[in-house]
């Protein structure tokens, strides 16, 4: 695919913003932890369109160190709702209020 | 030039799409249905960006892993439901703003003003992208980032596994 650079960080961009509104907007944990998987996601793309325009192979190594730690944060989140949801019976983040001042 | 224009932004539509459909979703599965229509798509990007290994990777690992990880958890917990009734009204127009601003900043950074060669160099190195070329680059320059991300994944299991023992322990 040959298009510019800019066309594919564009995209990156706007995909991104959803993932800063959705984590800001939705208060099911889950939901707000997709939409930090849709930035990161959104940030690969742009590593890989730049990794492309250069030429140069250390986007794409980058790009496979942000997989692996959004792997480990997932599985490490995911504990820590399953815990959340056993002591308080919900997962909404509104209601994670205990340690406020 | 213009194939690819029309591939570029019939896969970009589906990407933006499935991404507001995740965050609009009443139902956390559909939302993770969507999310993997999206790593799907941006899957497909990879691969016509010559970046054959991190799309199997991505699909390997995110949409095999994650996303079905995410349904593990939504289906244990049962919290495919709604939400509760808003309790800050004015979050949501805020958010929504703020996310306008947010993508005006991103565009006039990388878009307009950005320092980026408006077309992709033409010739790549054979094997581009392909699994020799980041395996090589793995275990020569970035040797020391791939042992730490293996002891972060080693601290990650752990984790994991001393989050839900504890609570079994408390429960007897």
């Amino acid at each position: 695919m040959n298009v510019p650079v800019m066309y594919i960080v564009g995209l990156a961009a706007i995909v991104f913003t959803i993932g800063v509104v959705g984590v800001l907007i939705r208060r099911n944990a889950i939901v707000a932890f997709m939409s930090v998987e849709l930035m990161l996601n959104a940030s690969n793309l742009a590593l890989i369109a730049f990794a492309r325009s250069l030429p140069d192979g250390s986007g794409h190594v980058i790009v496979f160190f942000v997989i692996a730690v959004a792997a480990a944060e997932v599985a490490v989140g995911l504990a820590l709702i399953v815990d959340i949801f056993k002591l308080r019976h919900s997962i909404d983040v509104d209601e994670m209020s205990s340690l406020k001042g | 030039m213009t194939g690819d224009l029309v591939i570029f932004f019939l896969l970009a539509v589906i990407a933006i799409a499935t991404a507001v459909s995740v965050v609009l979703s009443r139902n956390a599965v559909y939302s993770a249905a969507f999310l993997v229509l999206n790593l799907t798509t941006v899957a497909l990007f990879y691969i016509l960006l010559y970046a054959s290994f991190i799309a199997m990777i991505q699909l390997a690992v995110y949409v095999g892993a994650i996303v079905v990880l995410f349904l593990f958890v939504i289906m244990l917990l049962g919290a495919d439901r709604g939400e509760s009734a808003q309790t800050l009204l004015w979050q949501r127009p805020l958010a929504i703003g703020l996310g306008v601003v947010l993508v005006g900043v991103l565009f006039y950074v990388f878009v307009i003003a950005g320092p980026f060669p408006a077309t992709a160099a033409s010739e790549l190195p054979a094997g581009f992208g392909g699994p020799e070329a980041v395996g090589t680059l793995l275990l020569s320059d970035y040797v020391l980032p791939m042992e730490v991300t293996s002891v972060l994944l080693l601290a990650a299991m752990v984790g994991a596994i001393v989050l839900t023992r504890a609570e079994r322990r408390e429960k007897r």
